[in-house]
């Protein structure tokens, strides 16, 4: 048994209802109790889809369950089969249902019903959304794909499958459009994008195609290994986020076509990141310290921006996706951090706090984090927000994807001449610690949020990372000169200055700290 | 699906009349379960603590349903039941211990820690006022422990509320048997018409008057033979049964949504503590001519439009009188998702017999009638919503009446105003379906 406020993902069987409702021409008889319908309105009102997703619950009752449940789904079954019409039938169960073992696949067996039944086993209380999600994905492509033999005339132009973008997905729905964009300037064929927009049948024509790019391997790993042990497609896995990792995806995707890449695709201006980084403006950005936690996709990509393409200096790297953990360890092996592999998200607010950073990049929960720690947050990844269905173009993937993070990574941080004045004019009774950047139209973190100053009164203490100096004799105590220095201090930086002088004193022995300690402190560690 | 029409279903207080249908289909139902009271149980009772015992699913649902984690550290949990339990691996009493107590670790400052159970705890059969009773003991006096089911398999939405109240009712203290008589309202309410009720009852001279829910768990109202007590929601009907166990006697009234609803809500106050017309007219009279001039502004959005109320909160029956008795509106249907007679029988009274009242929910038919029907608003939870806006149709949330302070005279105007909105919206919105 596990605390849980907030949740990284939700069950497994949101997952397959992503899926299912990513595609066209697909029904989802879910077996589970009322309640369960509210997943419809993640779709409705965070994605402001304008249909219900295809999704029939049997919803039973306690009093069904001295009676016959089973009898319920076959009747959901049969009239969403009546009434939807549609190819396919994906059948399976919520944790409640599961508990109660009806079964789903046997009885739609025995319906006779004249549509595939694709039956999907959810293990509730051992997996989560992703991975139910990617099972969904893999049980379908291997019902539909599964029967085709593998082509045997290769095609006279090179073509791929695009398999991964899904309904609630980070920015998939604009990731598309880009990444269809790059593959076609290479005049590679697409033969199909699945599971966003694909129905069974297109599912079907994935062998046809000579390899596949997997933009999100949370949802498309799985199929795509298979795919590749069954029709011996090669699988792309890097997905096009941020400058390098586009122009890696271009080189391999060309490379698996066998054709070139044309010169200009590198060239042209649609690409700003690149620039706007070497610009003298960004010389604020050089080393300032992130944070990164998301999706191992989008958390790993962010990294390698912030590290190759901002100059910023990783100080924290996680994911809560166990499935992809490895990918993330290798990562923050190479940025010479400790990595956080965590559902918890009082874990990640912990590891946060560790890091003193002076941008976070996360998903929602971390964006929560930030504010109540006066950090500045950019969300990279799921799970998402009705924030993260912008109305604009703002894709993550290829050039324009790189261009968007640029803005969206750099408008939360202080301005350059903002952060010197603020240093130089501490006192200013506009520009202070209460007040917010003053590009940030809101003002203060409490203008928009009820809450705010409870929670920061809660907090606070934590913010400052500061141990209570009388209870522990490790720890020096500050003198009253020093105390009032720190204050002149900004405080997006104070934290880590505090930190910072409070372990030198405490590595040489100076009790109490001074003035001069924590000019000391600042000469030993630099910036 | 099968097809019901109830004709029994007439309400005890309008025996007069003819039976009224009622359809009862069984399908699919687009409601959320008891779970999602505790969105707002956690910020009213300020000392309490939720911890649903439940799934992964209990936990996101709560999270979804929020608006997305509004509260950084909100009152409520869930405890997930994971593999390691169902196998019984781990003792899931043990687990459920161990939870507790660092949850009232890390929170000293709750009073009342609420086990709330779930559809899997249900079904697994997870004894939760027995786990109250043993954790009881560890935490009391300090904290104290407590359990109700807010599960969908037994619950629906507001109904969590209702359950957790009639879990209150055996702790509140006995009222002295010469104890003068009292007033308890029962259902959760903004503090603000609190407030406002307290002035006008103070008014009236009824009085003392208490609210249960109290806004802590350590003011819990007393209730003896002397307590009357009349329900300010439609939900709150197992916690009527309670509080009558406990000797309390009942005030049956409409409910105080719009002028007419507070003035008989209030009448039916009146009238059990003897307050005189004259009184009673020179305190409510204002209040009445606000409350109608406030109304009178949305009369012309809503006057002669149709309206098709989805199951939700229990509250479409008063919503529907209200929309037809003050706004001039025509009701297609009402549907609820539990038709407790005894609490809105006053409500359908007041309303036509022609008026389709459904109980239950066939989702997919319900959908078909509204395209047969085609109403001008149709009032639905927010699965449902967008859907009816892309195909050119006027919704309004429902969840909306639940969270807003929409009772007595000085809301009447904003209610009005809630419903009226989209058809505005509608009329200024040159762009769009």
């Amino acid at each position: 048994m596990e605390l849980t406020v907030w949740t990284y993902e939700g069950p497994p069987h949101v997952g397959a209802i992503r899926i299912a409702n990513s595609m066209r021409d697909v029904h989802f008889v879910l077996h589970a109790p009322q309640g369960d319908t509210y997943a419809d309105l993640l779709f409705t009102m965070i994605e402001r889809n304008k249909k219900r997703p295809p999704v029939t619950y049997t919803t039973f009752q306690a009093r069904d369950l001295s009676g016959d449940t089973a009898e319920i789904f076959k009747t959901a079954a049969r009239d969403a089969v009546a009434r939807f019409k549609p190819q396919a039938l994906l059948v399976g169960a919520s944790c409640t249902a599961e508990l109660i073992q009806d079964d789903p696949g046997g009885l739609a067996k025995t319906l006779g019903l004249d549509v595939p039944v694709v039956p999907l086993e959810m293990p509730s209380y051992q997996k989560k959304e992703n991975w139910g999600a990617a099972e969904t994905f893999y049980r379908l492509v291997r019902a539909f794909a599964g029967g085709a033999g593998k082509p045997d005339v290769a095609p006279e132009q090179a073509s791929c499958n695009i398999l991964g973008p899904s309904s609630l997905g980070f920015r998939n729905r604009d990731d598309i459009v880009e990444v269809v964009r790059l593959v076609e300037a290479l005049g590679v064929r697409i033969n199909t994008i699945a599971p966003l927009g694909a129905s069974p049948a297109d599912l079907a024509r994935i062998p046809q195609a000579n390899f596949n790019i997997v933009l999100y391997p949370e949802v498309a790993d799985n199929a795509a290994r298979w795919l590749k042990r069954q029709f011996g497609q090669e699988m792309i896995a890097i997905p096009p986020i941020g400058v390098g990792a586009t122009r890696d995806f271009v080189t391999a995707v060309a490379e698996a076509a066998g054709v070139d890449v044309p010169a200009e695709l590198f060239a042209t201006g649609a690409e700003r990141l690149s620039w706007y980084s070497a610009s003298i403006d960004s010389n604020y950005l050089t080393g300032k310290r992130v944070f990164v936690f998301g999706d191992a996709t989008h958390a790993v990509a962010a990294a390698r921006i912030a590290s190759e393409e901002l100059g910023f200096k990783v100080c924290g790297l996680g994911t809560y996706s166990r499935e992809f953990a490895r990918d993330v360890r290798e990562a923050a092996a190479k940025y010479g951090v400790e990595p956080l592999i965590s559902d918890n998200h009082l874990d990640v607010e912990d590891a946060i706090i560790a890091a003193q950073p002076e941008l976070v990049l996360g998903t929602q929960m971390e964006r929560h984090a930030a504010k109540r720690l006066r950090l500045p947050c950019a969300v990279i990844s799921s799970p998402v927000h009705v924030q993260d269905f912008p109305a604009r173009y703002s894709p993550q993937m290829g050039f324009e994807g790189a261009n968007v993070i640029f803005d969206s990574w750099v408008h939360p941080l202080m301005m350059g001449l903002e952060e010197h004045l603020l240093q130089m004019f501490r006192g200013d009774f506009e520009f202070n610690d209460d007040a917010g950047s003053s590009h940030l139209s809101h003002g203060g973190p409490a203008a928009h949020q009820p809450d705010a100053q409870a929670e920061e009164e809660a907090v606070a203490p934590e913010a400052e990372a500061a141990p209570v100096p009388a209870a522990n004799d490790d720890q020096p105590s500050w003198t009253s000169d020093a105390e009032r220095e720190l204050r002149k201090i900004p405080f997006f930086v104070r934290g880590k200055a505090r930190r910072n002088t409070e372990s030198y004193a405490a590595e040489n022995g100076l009790n109490p700290i001074t003035i001069e300690t924590l000019y000391d402190a600042k000469a030993h560690f630099g910036r | 699906m099968t097809t019901v029409y109830d004709a029994g279903a007439a309400c005890n207080d309008t025996a007069a009349k003819p039976a009224r249908d009622v359809l009862k289909q069984r399908g699919q139902h687009e409601v959320f379960c008891g779970l999602t009271s505790i969105m707002w149980l956690h910020r009213k009772m300020q000392d309490a603590f939720f911890l649903i015992v439940g799934s992964r699913t209990c936990a996101h649902l709560m999270q979804s349903a929020a608006g997305v984690m509004i509260f950084a550290e909100p009152r409520f949990a869930t405890a997930i039941i994971d593999e390691r339990d169902l196998a019984g691996m781990a003792d899931m009493n043990d687990e459920l211990d161990k939870v507790v107590a660092r949850l009232l670790a890390r929170r000293p400052e709750i009073k009342l820690l609420v086990l709330v159970g779930s559809c899997p705890s249900e079904v697994i059969k997870l004894d939760l006022p027995r786990a109250a009773s043993r954790l009881n003991g560890e935490h009391s006096p300090d904290c104290r422990v407590m359990a109700y089911s807010g599960s969908g398999i037994e619950t629906t939405f507001t109904q969590g509320e209702d359950n957790f109240l009639a879990a209150l009712v055996p702790d509140m203290p006995a009222e002295a048997a010469d104890a003068p008589a009292s007033l308890v309202v029962v259902g959760a309410l903004g503090d603000v018409v609190e407030d406002q009720m307290m002035r006008v009852l103070d008014g009236l001279g009824v009085g003392p008057v208490r609210f249960l829910p109290s806004r802590s768990s350590t003011s819990l109202p007393p209730v003896g033979p002397n307590t009357r007590f009349i329900l300010a929601q439609p939900w709150v009907g197992a916690c009527a049964q309670a509080l009558e166990r406990r000797g309390a006697q009942r005030i049956s009234a409409p409910f105080p949504l719009g002028e007419e609803g507070s003035t008989a809500w209030y009448r039916a106050i009146a009238d059990t503590f003897g307050v005189p017309e004259a009184k009673f007219d020179a305190i409510t009279a204002p209040g009445r001519e606000r409350a109608r001039r406030a109304v009178s502004r949305y009369r012309p959005v809503l006057e002669e439009k149709s309206v098709f109320l989805f199951p939700d909160s229990q509250l479409e029956p008063s919503l529907a009188r209200f929309l037809s008795r003050e706004m001039g509106t025509s009701i297609v249907e009402i549907g609820t998702p539990y038709l407790n007679r005894d609490v809105v029988g006053p409500e359908l009274a007041l309303m036509p017999d022609t008026v389709r009242v459904s109980e239950g929910q066939d989702v997919e038919r319900q959908i078909d009638r509204v395209h047969t029907d085609n109403p001008d608003l149709i009032i639905c939870g927010m699965g449902l919503g967008n859907p009816f806006e892309a195909e050119g149709r006027s919704t309004k949330w429902s969840i909306e009446f639940v969270f807003t302070p929409l009772q007595g005279y000085e809301q009447a105007g904003d209610l009005a105003e809630l419903i009226a909105r989209p058809l505005m919206r509608r009329e200024l919105l040159k762009v769009g379906s």
